[in-house]
């Protein structure tokens, strides 16, 4: 099976500060695939250079198509969305609005059907569909922006710590979605500090430190990994039955 | 001073305020999308004034040249920036868009040129012209800034306002022009007297303000040229081209201080360089509404045209220091304010 996104030998540099060194990644057709590390190990530079936020050496390509001369919006139309950590809503506007934005670049018929399939994924937005984004709780606000870019019919989302800040209970319902997104064939690349609730639903898993991945494999394996365990899931290797 | 009088500039402010409401509403519109504040918005006024007058007065306006002379500039733009993947569709679009459509409005305005055209040809053809020429100005000289700080747009914008004032020295001379008003005739309510053109104006503003509310409010378009301004990397993340947004926005900014010089220009006789001027009361209206308000730059407006009416009446020759000393308080609040939202922001 041909990756769906592949990286291969990614940099990514803030000025002479070097925050992704050589990485490679892929993600499959319906697939959930997990970074986990910890704060500052440059999970979120990768996502923005796979956007194209920040420019990248090395080579991303996206359903087979080289992405380097690319730039943010045309990515979005080949069907690569990102949430980003501080999901950048349009706080001044209402929920409605921020979710047909999402779908600019759709025909309106295929966008007005996409709401409506988007306010059965998150019955809560419905609720509050007059509402301005600005005055949403974080949970609604993560909500919101998971619904806008799924409005631009992505195949693969890339979600920046969706978990960050919010309440266990919406934390559940968020991971419960990202599954349902799998099922319905759209691929995720979940960049996580919650490292065991990512690794629970991820197929494959990348742990990064310090720019770098250091170990890779199946998210069950790289549960297993003890220096894992110890690291991020926050217990020794015997313990792993909990997972 | 009598209640006639007080009626009188009191009308005369609001008029004169209604188009630096206008004005000032553009400026918000342009300085939220693309983050250039826009200091030839002056130039788009004294443009359409004087391609409208010169048209009606049966002269050929040089706009048009330089609306096709900008084009050809905008097209090898956007033909190099483009070139490693050009593609026969696109080489089309660009060539259509750039160079047939002001060498199509050039021809027009040729044929019309010498034949003194009714009124609403003039406005139509003076529009158009505008209304290229601030596409095509966004093209050159902002859209590849357009990553830039706001200090280096601003920089540009200042270089943009010097250099289309020379040119409209070049194309209309040092002498003034006025055009034939819009809607002739007047009539009298008590002891005011309304003229066709004051009423054109109050009109013209008010459906513009209404029009852009309902484009902003209910289009998709509008609402991405929103979004774009309370959201760029979200507008951005939405798949809404930051460059579109900036060309709507300067389409409207071109039409509306296009659209403002024609209805100027039968009222008050305008020079090459008259716009600045103008522009510039629209732009106290808009930094009193902090660049980001528009129903507090549309009030703003209207007092900085009371305001100017006024001085003008009790000191004539320092109108233009009262209204611009009007900033004075405004900016003191602000930067009174400021430092406590930014350390928020970090």
């Amino acid at each position: 099976m041909s990756a769906l996104l592949s990286v291969t030998d990614a940099h990514v540099a803030y000025g002479k500060v070097e925050a992704v060194r050589s990485v490679g990644l892929e993600v499959g057709e319906n697939q959930i695939v997990t970074i986990v590390g910890a704060n500052g190990a440059g999970k979120t530079t990768l996502l923005s250079a796979i956007m194209g936020i920040l420019p990248l050496k090395g080579r991303v390509a996206f359903a087979g198509q080289d992405l380097a001369r690319l730039d943010i919006e045309d990515r979005v139309a080949m069907g690569l969305g990102l949430v980003p950590e501080h999901r950048e809503l349009f706080v001044t506007m209402n929920v409605e609005d921020n979710l047909e934005l999402g779908a600019f670049r759709i025909e309106r018929s295929r966008a007005k059907a996409s709401i409506e399939r988007i306010y059965t994924l998150f019955p809560r937005l419905k609720e509050r569909r007059k509402q301005l984004a600005g005055t949403l709780s974080g949970g609604e606000q993560q909500m919101l922006a998971m619904g806008r870019a799924l409005m631009g019919e992505p195949k693969l989302l890339m979600l920046d710590e969706p978990s960050l800040g919010l309440a266990p209970i919406i934390v559940a319902d968020i991971f419960r979605i990202v599954t349902e997104l799998r099922a319905s064939g759209v691929s995720v690349l979940l960049v996580e500090q919650n490292a065991q609730a990512a690794l629970k639903i991820a197929d494959q898993a990348y742990v990064m430190e310090l720019g770098e991945f250091v170990l890779s494999g199946k998210a069950s394996d790289v549960a297993a990994n003890e220096q894992v365990a110890a690291s991020y899931l926050g217990f020794q290797h015997e313990a792993t039955s909990a997972l | 001073m009598n209640t006639t009088i007080m009626l009188f500039l009191l009308q005369d402010g609001i008029t004169n305020g209604a188009i630096y409401a206008l004005l000032g509403l553009a400026l918000v519109l342009v300085f939220a999308v693309t983050r250039v504040i826009l200091i030839p918005q002056g130039e788009f006024v004294t443009y359409g004034a004087l391609t409208y007058a010169s048209l009606a007065s049966g002269q050929m306006p040089g706009t048009a040249k330089l609306a096709l002379a900008m084009g050809i500039v905008a097209c090898a733009f956007d033909l190099f920036v483009a070139r490693k993947a050009l593609h026969g569709r696109l080489i089309l679009r660009s060539i259509l868009a750039n160079i047939v459509l002001p060498a199509i409005v050039l021809a027009v305005t040729l044929h019309f040129a010498g034949q003194k055209p009714p009124v609403a040809v003039c406005i139509a053809l003076s529009l158009l012209i505008v209304a290229m020429i601030g596409l095509f100005l966004y093209r050159i000289a902002f859209q590849p800034l357009a990553h830039t700080s706001v200090l280096v747009l601003l920089i540009a914008s200042v270089g943009v306002h010097l250099a289309l004032q020379g040119l409209g020295l070049l194309f209309f001379g040092a002498e003034g022009q006025r055009g034939p008003p819009v809607l002739s005739g007047a009539f009298t309510a008590g002891s005011l007297r309304f003229t066709g053109q004051s009423l054109t104006v109050y009109g013209i503003t008010i459906a513009f303000i209404v029009g852009l509310w309902l484009f902003f409010g209910l289009t998709l378009y509008g609402k991405a040229l929103r979004a774009t301004a309370v959201n760029r990397l979200g507008a951005r993340l939405a798949g809404i081209r930051t460059t579109l947004s900036g060309q709507i926005a300067f389409l409207l900014a071109s039409v509306i201080g296009a659209l403002s010089g024609i209805m100027i220009v039968p009222i008050t006789t305008l020079y090459y360089d008259s716009g600045f001027l103008i522009g510039l009361k629209g732009f106290v209206a808009a930094i009193i509404g902090g660049l980001v308000s528009y129903p507090l730059t549309a009030v703003a407006a209207l007092f900085v045209g009371i305001v100017e009416a006024f001085s003008s009446f009790y000191a004539s020759n320092y109108k233009e220091v009262i209204v611009f000393m009007l900033l004075i308080p405004v900016l003191l609040l602000r930067s009174l304010a400021a430092p406590a939202v930014e350390e928020e922001k970090d």
